[in-house]
């Protein structure tokens, strides 16, 4: 029997996802501990600053670069970078789901077990406090993506997989309004979600079997061994193919990409508001951090191989989003198919095989990240006696009645649309720039034409805002509280920030953008 | 002096003047309107300033700034000026305030903010001007960008008659050209070593595919700029929908950086594709002389024909900067100044006849002069000086193009030359149905139309008929100014003029 040694683990690099997922208990623990009027603001607070004691472990660790916990763990510059990514968005996300100030009793179920659209719906519908299990929910989504992102083998990254799927799925299933269509999103996020998964996983049995054999090492299915076996396996290169194009499925579901996009315009539109936002921000952070990890350290040497692949699936995503964006008439899946089109975009950051293809990608993500949750955020706002007004009839001549945050969705809008001076322009400079320099010219032109596109839809929301006539139907914007003023205001402004003085941040980014292996 | 750093201040001043006024209490709108008009005279003061200090006979580029922006890509706020670029500026600094003038009522009626207008045209002028006085690409195309969101909500929330659809056409087809200008931003950067500098980006040496690539994105966002044929579509619904005012700026200036684009950026950049383009460009000026003088003729709206002239005039400074000569070159630049004077008061004056009449069309005209004379009269001169009569201004930079053609390319300057004859008929038609001829009844029961320019009327018109007029007889100051500017640029592109071959009465001309 060979020996087992346990793995060293250096537990001040990897604070970050055991704050995160140890909230998340102590969260468990709240809801049957405290009593209930108290739970909204203990949670609140709790993961608040559970994120923040993460975010500043994740600075002190900033120089860190090393494999933990034995080849499951890299904290290294793009791990810390996209984990400080994420808990900053999230704590955006956070303040959005803690608000009640927009809508009574919050924008979540009273009690998830009602049956839809029944009397006792209707009562808790008007205003009885919505459910404090969201937090921990949120805090478990947190941890994982946080384990996505430094995931050095498939297991590990498979099981962070999971970890922050499920609070997911049931997150969106649990808007106040609109119920059946929150549940119906997160059905088909479940369902497809979970197929997701086991192509993943499947994936992974099959790289498993094609790092069999090498002399020397033993399979395996950390990153390191994966990449060894790309040079040396005597095992068939359809074993490898065939993991690869398993393994994208699953991962290219997260982030959106064409053609496994189907699900995101119907649970972007079902889920509850604050919930979609942190999808759009965090949900792609973490997918597209995994992407990076997957085909730069594990395949980086096949990337003849799937580039070609890769790149018709970046022209396709793009293509898809921004036509069809074209057509829609709510918002929010208007917002989804732009997610979609960004996906895209992205994509073509992480076929640019650079460091600055690396920093770029990175930087857009923190860029979209910040735009879109503040998008989502005036979503939540423009609203009437029966909810968030999402269908775009209803925004005509917003502008008029609610000129202050008619104009900050104009400028996220046009920021969008990659007008400069909005970090919509430089992050989408940041990916083209690396890409035509690694010789990716058909993937930035076809960037830039889906660009055009993507433009008119913004630019018919500024009109509907501005250029048309207030109607009987326009809604008024509610004056949001504390909670979602603070998550607008720094979506916006880092929007701006972004897009005049993005040289700190592109710094930051270029100075993390180097994988350890 | 000339260490003040003029270009900065001048790109900074109108932004930090809008920003005033658009915080101006809603219900004031006279006092924004004043702060806005005497803004853009300390505006004007110092571009006089600036004038006077620039050394025609000096450096190319002068006044040259460089800060920091983007390290990490090489980008920095770079401003830097030449004869050309520092004649537009002049052109800017001196409409501005007429327009600001002429457009005294213009958001008067709207149901929207006044302050907001006067704000918005300071920004679009902080943008103009940032846009020719950028001498780093990437700052330029930044200008290029943003200058279209200002116009979009002058257009779309003070136009007129379909001002929405306009607003998003005019949006869109802009949008499209800097986008394809993007796509060729990067790849200039990418070949020229991650640089954004104009001055070290010349000195590039790019192959010959790449070049072509480069030159048409670069020229496929000027040419819908400008904009030449085929891209122009856009033009006359955005004149014809955008108020008077803005329609002057529109046309007047926003529509020379296409062809400010293509002297600065396309030739010196891509000499050799500019070469291999130039037949296509030309041919692109010429269809668009008689093509769209051929539309103007048919128009019945104001507005519309007189963006439909302006199109053809754009196919006479395309012309005049494909020529490749000294003469073409200094009369394309000293057009696109002429042009902004003279079009820029006909729109102008055309507005005046439409706010009193309430109607653009041609139709609803007939017989004005008899009503409003002195307005008429105003009205005739524009007329005249957009159809380059001898005498106004726009006739030397017309016959120098043709004249700096017709050494190089006889076929080409012997069709232009038709767009003269057919430029008189479009003004002289239209002049005639709107003031001559038998009185439309119909006019006299129009309040507004029995009243001829009042003061502020005539401060905006004088000073442009005042300049048409000096420039008519005196363009030495300008053309001392352009001429090394356009002489450089003809140096970029290793093009020398051909030997004058009748005793160098051609050189005598373009002096």
């Amino acid at each position: 029997m060979t020996e087992l040694n346990l793995p060293s683990i250096n537990y001040s690099a990897i604070s970050p996802i055991l704050i995160m997922l140890g909230t998340a208990l102590l969260g468990v623990l709240v809801e049957a501990l405290v009593p209930r009027r108290w739970r909204h603001v203990v949670q609140l607070t709790l993961a608040l600053l559970a994120v923040l004691a993460a975010l500043t472990m994740v600075v002190l660790n900033a120089d860190e670069r090393i494999i933990t916990a034995g080849q499951a763990l890299a904290i290294d510059g793009p791990t810390l970078f996209l984990q400080g990514a994420i808990l900053v968005l999230a704590a955006m996300a956070l303040l959005l789901i803690g608000d009640r100030s927009v809508e009574r009793g919050g924008a979540f179920v009273a009690q998830a077990a009602v049956t839809a659209e029944s009397a006792d719906d209707r009562r808790q519908a008007e205003g009885r406090n919505g459910l404090t299990e969201v937090y921990p929910l949120t805090t478990f989504a947190i941890g994982g993506m946080l384990i996505f992102v430094a995931a050095n083998d498939l297991l590990t990254m498979f099981i962070a997989l999971e970890v922050f799927s499920l609070p997911l799925y049931l997150l969106c299933a649990l808007a106040r309004r609109r119920r059946l269509l929150s549940q119906e999103a997160a059905m088909k996020y479940f369902l497809l979600g979970a197929y997701a998964s086991a192509f993943f996983l499947f994936g992974v049995a099959l790289i498993y079997g094609f790092t069999a054999g090498i002399p020397g090492r033993s399979a395996g299915v950390d990153f390191a061994t994966i990449h060894a076996a790309v040079g040396e396996s005597p095992a068939s290169p359809v074993l490898l193919f065939a993991g690869m194009a398993l393994l994208a499925i699953g991962l290219l579901f997260k982030a959106a990409a064409a053609p496994f996009h189907v699900w995101t315009p119907d649970v972007y539109q079902g889920a509850p508001t604050p919930v979609t936002a942190f999808m759009a921000a965090c949900t792609k952070v973490a997918a597209f951090g995994a992407l990076l990890r997957v085909f730069q350290v594990a395949f980086g040497d096949a990337n003849w191989d799937f580039t070609p692949v890769l790149g018709a699936v970046a022209v396709l995503t793009m293509l898809i989003g921004a036509v069809l964006a074209v057509t829609q008439t709510d918002i929010k899946r208007l917002l989804a198919y732009s997610s979609i089109a960004n996906a895209g975009y992205l994509l073509v950051g992480v076929l640019a095989p650079s460091r600055e293809g690396l920093a770029g990608t990175m930087f857009y993500l923190v860029a979209y990240g910040f735009s879109v949750l503040a998008a989502f955020a005036v979503v939540t706002l423009v609203r009437d006696d029966d909810g968030e007004a999402t269908h775009l009839s209803r925004w005509a001549g917003l502008g008029r009645r609610s000129p202050f945050f008619a104009a900050l969705f104009t400028f996220i809008l046009l920021a969008f649309a990659g007008i400069p001076l909005t970090s919509g322009f430089t992050s989408k400079f940041a990916i083209f720039g690396p890409a035509l320099d690694g010789g990716q010219a058909w993937l930035v032109i076809a960037g830039v034409l889906t660009s055009m596109v993507l433009a008119f839809p913004y630019l018919r929301v500024v009109v509907m805002m501005w250029l048309s006539e207030p109607g009987e139907s326009t809604p008024t914007v509610t004056v949001p509280g504390g909670l979602t003023s603070a998550a607008l205001m720094i979506g916006v402004l880092a929007t701006l920030v972004l897009g005049v003085a993005p040289a700190p941040l592109l710094d930051l980014a270029a100075g993390a953008a180097e994988f350890v292996r | 002096m000339s260490n003040f750093p003029f270009l900065s201040v001048l790109t900074v001043a109108p932004l930090v003047g809008a920003l005033v006024v658009a915080f101006l209490p809603r219900h004031r709108p006279e006092l924004a309107k004043q702060v806005a008009f005497v803004w853009s005279l300390l505006v004007l003061v110092l571009s006089v300033v600036m004038w006077v200090s620039f050394n025609a006979g000096g450096d190319r580029f002068q006044f040259r700034e460089s800060y920091s922006w983007i390290p990490n890509w090489g980008v920095s706020f770079t401003f830097a000026a030449d004869g050309i670029a520092l004649v537009m500026l002049m052109l800017i600094a001196v409409l501005v305030p007429l327009v600001i003038l002429a457009s005294w009522h213009d958001a008067d009626s709207s149901k929207r903010s006044v302050p907001v207008y006067f704000a918005l045209l300071l920004v679009l002028e902080c943008t103009m001007i940032g846009v020719f006085a950028a001498a780093d690409v990437f700052l330029f195309y930044v200008f290029f960008e943003v200058m279209l969101v200002p116009m979009y909500f002058l257009i779309g929330s003070y136009g007129g008659h379909q001002r929405q659809y306009a607003a998003v056409k005019f949006f869109l087809y802009s949008l499209v050209g800097g986008l394809f200008m993007l796509a060729a931003v990067i790849g200039l950067w990418v070949v020229g070593g991650k640089t954004f500098d104009w001055q070290a980006l010349t000195q590039v040496d790019i192959s010959t595919g790449t070049e072509r690539w480069l030159f048409l994105g670069f020229f496929l966002a000027f040419a819908i700029k400008a904009p030449f044929f085929p891209f122009h579509t856009w033009l006359p619904d955005a004149g014809g929908a955008a108020p008077a005012g803005a329609a002057a700026l529109l046309v007047g200036v926003l529509d020379k950086v296409g062809t400010f684009g293509i002297l600065r950026y396309c030739l010196p950049l891509f000499p050799e594709a500019s070469k291999w383009f130039a037949p296509w460009a030309l041919a692109l000026g010429v269809i668009g002389i008689i093509y769209a003088a051929l539309l103007a003729v048919g128009q019945n709206d104001l507005k519309r024909l007189v963006s439909y002239t302006s199109i053809a005039h754009f196919g006479f400074i395309g012309v005049g900067i494909f020529a490749f000569t000294t003469q073409a070159g200094t009369g394309a630049v000293l057009y696109m100044l002429n042009h902004g004077l003279a079009t820029g008061l006909l729109f102008l004056v055309v507005g005046m006849l439409i706010s009193r009449r309430g109607s653009s069309l041609i139709s609803d005209f007939g017989g004005a002069g008899k009503l409003v004379p002195v307005l008429a009269g105003v009205l005739f001169f524009a007329g005249l000086a957009s159809l380059a009569l001898p005498g106004t201004a726009p006739f030397i930079s017309e016959f120098l193009v043709l004249i700096g053609t017709f050494t190089v390319n006889k076929p080409v300057a012997v069709i232009a030359t038709l767009g003269i004859i057919l430029a008189a008929a479009y003004v002289l038609w239209m002049v005639q149905r709107t003031t001559q001829g038998t009185l439309n009844p119909a006019l006299t029961e129009v309040d507004g139309m029995r009243r001829d320019l009042n003061l502020r009327e005539k401060v905006v018109v004088a000073p442009l008929i005042a300049l048409i007029v000096l420039l008519g007889f005196f363009p030495k100051p300008v053309t001392d100014v352009i001429n090394p500017a356009v002489q450089a640029t003809m140096d970029d592109i290793g093009r020398t003029d051909p030997a004058p071959s009748v005793g160098g009465t051609v050189q005598e001309a373009a002096r």
